[in-house]
């Protein structure tokens, strides 16, 4: 049964915020990308994304059986519900940054996406399916690039580093662990997250190390986007922006 | 008004396979395999679709295209499902359809991850331009030979 699983309702909240979030901010890239074909990709890359957050907030909203709909979800809600890890809302800030953030989710989204087709929720198991081969081309074109970019120019590979170095102690937050994984690890409903380190390891490391990279060498993790605790300052904006239209006029549609 | 037996699932296949796809207009929905299923009960008839990729924005279209259609040749029951899984892929496109996109100017999936040879002068040398192309369904590609970019249809 999925009714009545407050869990579960949590659970696929992440999984569709953190498509919904990273679709969003790829979006914002649209007519603005350094190279034409880039931007085709970018944009491309975002359709996937908010494709599978219409999938994923679509169970959610059925899950929770509150007469919600998906876009009721993605447009309605405020910064505090969003379920999002922090690494996908901060600012894209330059190609180099953004090209980054997609490896480092993409390097997670592979092996948790495959993981996640042995559900014991059908429903999870389909979307999984269906977004996974989307995740391996992502893997694909994220880790190609930031290996051009990295083992580059001279300019390039700094702008590349300094990427990491932001981004890196938001990428612990993917591993988290609290009463929602646990409850999905022991339904059958989902792997753990933090067993999924050792395939984030060896694909970025093994990318990072091609790329003439490095990782910090520190453990610290933002943490408190997939629960809601604490976003950054820049959801908000974002939010304010994505949801315009439906807060200025309510109900409105296409 | 029409019978309840005045038409056949091969029928109503028939009828879907004059629906193009609203993105690549040479190829109909059902050699594209987007149309899945087509069940005839009595007078209602049940037709399943799966998208291609998960946010393609083409789905909407097609949708209304099928209803218009069907409304058109007389059935008034339909009940249209949109169903993930199993996940599209593009092993369901038709040889129909791969003829008809080669002629087109598409180059056909291959499972080798690139096109085989160049829509228009049919020369194997050829190089990537983005793996990304105008739908999220294609790259785009360059013959080395004739120097015309192309598309190519990704394998999923």
């Amino acid at each position: 049964m999925t009714a009545g699983n407050p869990h579960l309702f949590e659970f696929l909240l992440r999984q569709g915020d953190n498509a919904l979030v990273l679709g969003h901010r790829t979006s914002e890239w649209c007519g603005t990308a350094p190279a034409l074909e880039e931007d085709i990709a970018l944009a491309n890359t975002a359709l996937d994304l908010i494709g599978q957050t219409q999938l994923w907030l679509a169970y959610a909203a059925d899950v929770e059986g509150a007469g919600r709909s998906n876009d009721d979800l993605a447009f309605l809600r405020d910064v505090y519900d969003f379920r999002n890890v922090l690494m996908l809302e901060v600012p894209n800030e330059d190609f180099g940054r953004t090209m980054a953030r997609q490896f480092f989710f993409d390097a997670f989204q592979v092996p948790w996406l495959s993981a996640l087709q042995n559900s014991s929720e059908q429903r999870v198991s389909d979307i999984a399916h269906k977004s996974l081969k989307e995740a391996q081309y992502h893997l694909e074109r994220s880790a190609e690039t930031v290996i051009a970019l990295g083992d580059g120019t001279e300019l390039s590979n700094q702008l590349m580093q300094t990427a990491v170095n932001y981004l890196w102690p938001y990428t612990g937050e993917l591993f988290g662990e609290d009463d929602t994984d646990v409850a999905m690890h022991s339904q059958g409903i989902a792997p753990l997250p933090a067993s999924m380190r050792k395939a984030w390891n060896d694909t970025v490391f093994s990318t990072l190390n091609e790329a003439c990279l490095t990782a910090p060498d520190d453990p610290f993790a933002h943490t408190g986007g997939r629960n809601g605790v604490r976003h950054t300052e820049h959801l908000g904006h974002m939010l304010a922006v994505m949801q315009t239209l439906q807060r200025s006029y309510p109900g409105a549609t296409w | 008004m029409v019978s309840a037996q005045a038409f056949t699932t091969e029928q109503v296949w028939q009828w879907l396979e004059q629906i193009a796809d609203p993105e690549i207009p040479v190829i109909s929905i059902v050699d594209l395999g987007v149309v899945r299923e087509v069940r005839v009960n009595d007078n209602q008839v049940s037709v399943v679709i799966t998208p291609t990729y998960s946010g393609c924005p083409a789905m909407r279209e097609i949708e209304s295209n099928i209803s218009t259609e069907l409304a058109r040749r007389g059935i008034q029951h339909l009940n249209l499902e949109t169903k993930i899984a199993p996940a599209w892929t593009t092993d369901w496109m038709s040889d129909e359809g791969r003829i008809k996109l080669e002629s087109y100017g598409i180059a056909a999936p291959e499972a080798s991850g690139g096109p085989k040879r160049c829509p228009q002068c049919q020369s194997n040398q050829l190089e990537k331009i983005s793996q990304f192309g105008s739908t999220p369904c294609k790259a785009q590609w360059r013959c080395l030979d004739c120097l015309e970019p192309f598309e190519y249809f990704k394998c999923l």
